[in-house]
């Protein structure tokens, strides 16, 4: 091999290596105390049916939105607070379904925020005051990936909780015996 | 100068096999199967170290015999070399030595294992060990359904009666080790895993998780009371009753908050509305020794930088910074306290 061809490999290897030291995200455990707040929720301004204009984007959005901190800690909360009694894993049931392209009010983490911390007719119970507002973020964060609105890079591989049956290609053989019913 | 510098190596090693009444050591002996081990582990020490000695001396034998080894072996005299009669005799009693070493290992483990197989045919009493990042569920099961307890962070046990714990897992991979007790046990998400132990000697004793299950897998520590029969049912009789009523006008302020707001959400309280089973059980909190898995020691203090900020004390925690209003901590410190 020349020796620019060898320089220029040596400098791509140099390059990769330091982009890899750059973090992808931060990840702050500990949320800020006081000042938190879910967007000002005080009821029916925060829902904008038929089209009317949203307001500008709460700041703290960038701190949740695809951060994949936040996504897992927001799926590990859907499972333990129970939101798949009405949700299912996003299928719907009781509930709106959570993992279609429709949002009755509003899609932006912020508004699913909004929708949280406050509940919404019909059964969505308020969560103000049960869990923490980073909490809430963290849940409306997890509740977008579900439609895969986040980049796939920060949304987790695996569900939460045990998988499925061992595949069908797997499972042991057993004796066939007949039944009562089949005698007769 | 050199001789100061070995004493300053070796003092630190020689502290460290120190522990304070055997707290958390392998060497505690406080239960059945720890000896066991215990015993085991001698009888290979010894078996193993007497053949390591043996080989290394054979070597340094054969190094210094080297020289006159090769000056008999000369073959000018036309007769083959003949092996002295010492060292077929020697060969075979080190064969033999071989064979013995390893049937007693062998009959050394055989045995530990069938008393332990034995201890564990026989339980006396049922529990439910339940990891999850990074705490410890603890449920005690009877056959009267009335009987059945559960606490959390802290293992009651009675001295001299062999428990059957049974080992699952809410999330990730975590292990159940008490040294002075008993060897190591996972923890498997999807399976059931059990430990059977003999208690011998009554004392505290701490069982960190063994198995990295995440960033505060070093926060995740079991308490593990061992002590007599009467106090043991005294014990669980207590763990039994609900959370006391609270009486004075602050701790009822706790109690309407705990039982309204977040804590309630995660937390169970007995005898309360609070019935969350995401967090470790709280009826009676403030009987146990530690607080947040054996993070830190019970007491008002810590109650206090717990509740309003676990982050900052256990980074990553899945309990969260609540930011209360310093009334609303008071209040909920208070209640809390009267847990007992």
């Amino acid at each position: 091999m020349s020796s620019p061809c060898r320089a220029s490999l040596l400098i791509l290897a140099a390059c990769g290596l330091t982009l890899a030291a750059c973090d992808r995200e931060e990840h702050h455990s500990r949320s800020k105390p006081v000042g938190e707040t879910v967007p000002a929720g005080e009821s029916p301004d925060t829902i904008f049916p038929g089209g009317s204009e949203a307001p500008p984007l709460d700041a703290r959005a960038k701190l949740y939105d695809n951060n994949a901190n936040a996504i897992s800690a927001g799926q590990t909360l859907y499972t333990q607070m129970n939101c798949v009694g009405c949700h299912a894993h996003g299928g719907g049931g009781m509930g709106p379904p959570l993992m279609d392209d429709e949002w009755r009010y509003g899609g932006r983490i912020d508004q699913i925020a909004a929708t949280i911390a406050e509940g919404r007719p019909n059964g969505m119970p308020s969560w103000r005051g049960k869990l923490t507002e980073d909490q809430i973020w963290d849940l409306a964060a997890y509740v977008r990936s579900l439609s895969g609105l986040p980049s796939k890079d920060a949304v987790s591989s695996r569900t939460e909780g045990m998988s499925g049956p061992t595949p069908q290609t797997l499972t042991p053989k057993p004796k066939p015996t007949n039944s009562d019913a089949a005698q007769q | 100068m050199r001789l100061a510098r070995r004493v300053t190596i070796i003092i630190p090693l020689l502290l460290g096999a120190c522990s304070y009444q055997h707290y958390q050591s392998d060497f505690g002996n406080a239960a059945v199967e720890d000896s066991q081990f215990l015993t085991l582990f001698t009888i290979f020490l010894v078996v193993c170290g007497v053949m390591y000695l043996l080989v290394i001396g054979f070597l340094f034998l054969g190094i210094g015999r080297s020289g006159r080894a090769v000056e008999a072996n000369v073959v000018e005299t036309g007769r083959h070399h003949q092996s002295h009669p010492l060292m077929r005799t020697t060969l075979i009693g080190w064969t033999a030595l071989i064979g013995i070493g390893l049937a007693a290992l062998a009959i050394a483990s055989f045995f530990a294992d069938r008393s332990m197989a034995k201890a564990a045919a026989n339980p006396k009493l049922s529990i439910k060990l339940t990891a999850n990042q990074w705490w410890w569920d603890v449920q005690y099961n009877s056959d009267d359904p009335s009987k059945t307890m559960r606490t959390s962070n802290e293992l009651h046990l009675p001295v001299g009666i062999p428990a059957r714990i049974t080992l699952v897992s809410n999330d990730v991979i975590h292990s159940f080790w008490v040294p002075s007790l008993a060897g190591k046990e996972d923890l498997i998400p999807g399976r059931q895993n059990d430990i059977t132990l003999v208690p011998k000697r009554i004392g505290v004793f701490r069982g960190p998780c063994a198995e990295f299950c995440g960033v505060q897998h070093a926060h995740m520590a079991l308490v593990v009371v061992v002590e007599s029969y009467p106090d043991f049912i005294k014990w669980w009789d207590h763990q039994l009753q609900p959370a006391p009523q609270p009486t004075t006008p602050l701790a009822l302020a706790g109690y309407k908050y705990v039982t309204t707001a977040q804590c309630s959400a995660c937390h169970n309280i007995g005898g309360t509305p609070a019935s969350g089973t995401v967090g470790p059980d709280l009826t009676h909190l403030a009987s146990r020794k530690s607080l947040a898995a054996g993070t830190m020691p019970m007491s008002e203090g810590n109650l206090y930088g717990w509740v309003e900020d676990a982050q900052s004390l256990k980074p990553g925690v899945k309990m969260p910074t609540l930011a209360m209003d310093p009334d609303q901590l008071h209040a909920v410190v208070a209640y809390l306290e009267t847990l007992k």
